[in-house]
């Protein structure tokens, strides 16, 4: 019998095991919507295509499974770009299929038509235009194949909406030919084996590791790898979670604004064992002063990252968890006295600290977010001041428990990545921390999760400015702050009123801990609108130029 | 140092844009560029030539990898290799010259493809010395125009850069 191509590639997304889609429909895709609506994949309607890209994002992240996100052609495609290229640079597997113009009318400049694989090219891992219904399953699976191996990322899909009408016979195939794409999952054994006697051999190690981590579900071999061989452990801002917070032998995070000890140990370390990170000019800073006195060993699935910012004395391409489960039989169990000492001084010399004066401090509010959740939550962040804040005092405890737009710092994620944490993960608390301009970028998805029913607990960081922006004008432009002050003062808490959702203001520390516990254990939705000082800045910060262990604070 | 890297890729539509989009958006510098259908319809066979040291080269060749249409990229100056390039040029020629040019094709063993009353047009390979060689000397007449194909290139001897049947047939689960 034969089906539609919009009814194939419905039966593709259940051959997949999809059954959460975020989208947005119009003219072009209606094809594909009408063929969802015999389907028991449940598709949720955002506000905006960005919120739903971004809640695809943040539903993957928090799953581990492919997010997948429709949307129309044209101005719905575009609204995507943003999205795509947040989860292509924090390798985010993805499947995005966009509406097209039918196949006659592509290159007309027809109504809501745009060449959106020639635009996603930079941002996506690959992109097909479908032109012939025969194709619709093999690049379906293709799609679902490169999006979730290898080093992960976004696939889009073009199909013209006379294509999505075809007939075909439809058969899902079991095989792929890739002649060009295949990742290394196993590193080379002679590699392995040096990495193995140059951490045997050094006196100071330091282990590096970066969101990769989580990706390959490596936590355990980290910990593993951390204890045998007595080395303290920094994280990647997309690492966080993997390595318990609160583990004697944690860091926190390292560079521009890491703890003063992870920079201080990265820089003496006589051995940087680099796991599924790589190298980002927010990690390294100078690269001639970091880690200079190292034998860098760097583990990464993808080649390319290998070389491309910082040399590495001794590469292993392939999947960290296989790497490192080749390496922890290799060494020996050991303890750096001396070095396992001076690194625990600096802890205690150098802890992150804030001045507390009596005023609400976004640090505060983070850190009895921690205590009141006891690091059992999904904690999402937008990105700027209160993003770093989290990073850096809130103790993670899972991986895929911290959530965040990292390698593209893109404002407004916050909001659709907490309604897609939330869709995946039903049982669990998610606490959306966010700034008061970030969430104002894709503020119309609180609809969206009244809608849907979400108890999200969203903590705005309210300093009515655009903090980050204006700490690197004070640092950076001697203090002449330009366009970062918000003059209209939007009252959040009775914002929240008008979507329904519960909202209060904090303006004292006390006010705060007296609300918390009954916030986080209402049943239903809360926004709670944080007043804090507009002066404060996120310290440590390593200013442009300087090596990592020269921070201001 | 220049490269010349061979580069078999599937023969699906945008391909060209893929790579050259590459190039520009790293921020590497193309010299050549040359592409066209292999030994194997399915498989087009690019010639690029890059300007570039061993680190760029590195970069270039691993990037080019992440491109799920590349299928092999073999660096044909690492080994002995033989290269050409095919240039059209179209001379001014007036009564006086004609005599001239026409023994400059002759020495440069070039062909002449087009005859025109006050033009001549001349088809020549070879490699790029050869070819510049031939360029300056026909200047003082006023080149009127000229093309280049760029750059192709094969290894010496038997070696070949093809995709083995194995690869062809090989298929991911």
């Amino acid at each position: 019998m034969e089906i539609t191509v919009a009814e194939a590639l419905v039966r593709c997304l259940e051959q997949e095991n999809v059954n959460l889609i975020f989208g947005y429909p119009g003219g072009a895709i209606i094809p594909v919507y009408d063929a969802l609506y015999n389907s028991n994949i449940k598709h949720v309607l955002t506000r905006h295509e960005q919120g739903a890209i971004h809640a695809a994002d943040g539903y993957a992240r928090v799953t581990g499974k492919v997010g997948v996100c429709l949307a129309t052609s044209g101005p719905g495609a575009t609204n995507l770009v943003t999205g795509i290229a947040n989860a292509y640079m924090d390798s985010v597997p993805m499947v995005v299929i966009t509406g097209q113009v039918p196949v006659s009318q592509i290159g007309t400049d027809a109504f809501q038509e745009v060449d959106i694989t020639g635009i996603t090219i930079p941002v996506t891992k690959h992109n097909y235009l479908i032109k012939d219904p025969k194709q619709l399953s093999q690049v379906v699976r293709k799609a679902f194949h490169i999006a979730a191996t290898g080093r992960p990322g976004p696939v889009l899909i073009d199909l013209p909406k006379d294509v999505a009408q075809a007939k075909i016979k439809f058969t899902y195939p079991r095989n792929i030919h890739l002649p060009g794409y295949k990742p290394t999952y196993k590193g080379h054994p002679a590699m392995i084996s040096q990495a193995g006697k140059i951490i045997m051999e050094s006196k100071r190690p330091v282990i590096y590791a970066g969101g990769g981590i989580r990706i390959s579900n490596a936590a355990p071999e980290l910990k593993e790898l951390a204890e045998t061989i007595s080395a303290p452990v920094t994280h990647t801002l997309m690492g966080l979670g993997c390595f318990p917070g609160d583990h004697p032998l944690f860091l926190g995070m390292l560079g521009m604004h890491g703890t003063r000890y992870a920079n201080q140990a990265v820089t003496e370390c006589d051995c940087l064992i680099t796991v599924g990170a790589r190298f980002d000019d927010r990690v390294v800073a100078n690269i001639e002063g970091f880690a200079p006195d190292a034998k860098i060993i760097h583990i990464d699935i993808d080649p390319a990252e290998i070389g491309k910012n910082v040399q590495a004395g001794l590469p292993i391409v392939g999947d960290v968890k296989q790497v490192l489960g080749k390496l922890l039989p290799l060494l020996k169990k050991r303890k750096n006295a001396d070095w396992t000492a001076r690194v625990q001084a600096w802890k205690k010399e150098y802890p992150l600290d804030y001045i507390k004066d009596g005023a609400l401090k976004p640090q505060f509010v983070i850190e009895k977010l921690y205590e009141s959740t006891g690091g059992d939550a999904i904690v999402v962040t937008d990105v700027g001041q209160h993003q770093m804040w989290t990073a850096q005092y809130y103790k993670f405890k899972e991986p895929r428990s911290f959530i965040s737009s990292g390698g593209l710092g893109t404002m407004g994620f916050g909001l659709p990545a907490a309604i897609g944490a939330q869709m995946g993960a039903s049982g669990q608390r998610v606490v959306l921390i966010t700034g008061d301009g970030s969430i104002q970028m894709t503020l119309q998805e609180l609809a969206t999760a009244m809608e849907q029913g979400l108890p999200l607990k969203i903590f705005v960081m309210n300093n009515r400015q655009l903090g980050m922006v204006r700490q690197q004008q004070e640092y950076y432009c001697d203090k002449r702050y330009m366009a970062v002050d918000f003059q209209f003062d939007l009252d959040f808490a009775a914002l929240a009123g008008v979507y329904g959702m519960a909202g209060y203001t904090v303006k004292t520390p006390e006010q705060l801990v007296d609300m918390l516990p009954a916030v986080l254990a209402s049943p239903g939705p809360v926004m709670v609108n944080c007043l804090i000082s507009g002066k404060e800045n996120v310290l440590p910060m390593v200013l442009a130029g300087s090596n990592i262990n020269e921070a201001i604070d | 140092m220049t490269h010349t890297l061979a580069v078999l890729v599937e023969n699906t539509p945008g391909i060209l844009a893929r790579v050259a989009g590459l190039f520009s958006r790293r921020g590497f510098n193309i010299d050549s560029l040359a592409v066209g259908r292999s030994e194997d319809p399915g498989i087009s066979r690019m010639t690029i030539v890059v300007e570039g040291d061993d680190s760029i080269l590195e970069q270039v060749t691993k990037q080019l990898h992440k491109l799920i249409d590349v299928i092999k990229i073999t660096d044909v100056t690492r080994d002995d290799f033989v290269d050409r390039e095919l240039v059209m040029i179209k001379v001014n020629t007036e009564t006086s010259t004609r005599a001239e040019i026409m023994q400059l094709v002759d020495i440069f063993r070039a062909r002449i493809v087009d005859v025109g009353p006050k033009s001549l047009t001349i088809e020549v390979t070879g490699y790029e010395s050869k070819i510049n060689a031939f360029e300056n000397s026909l200047r003082p007449f006023g080149i009127l125009e000229m093309v280049r194909t760029g750059k192709v290139a094969m290894l010496r001897g038997f070696k070949s850069i093809t995709i083995s049947d194995h690869q062809k047939r090989e298929e991911t689960n």
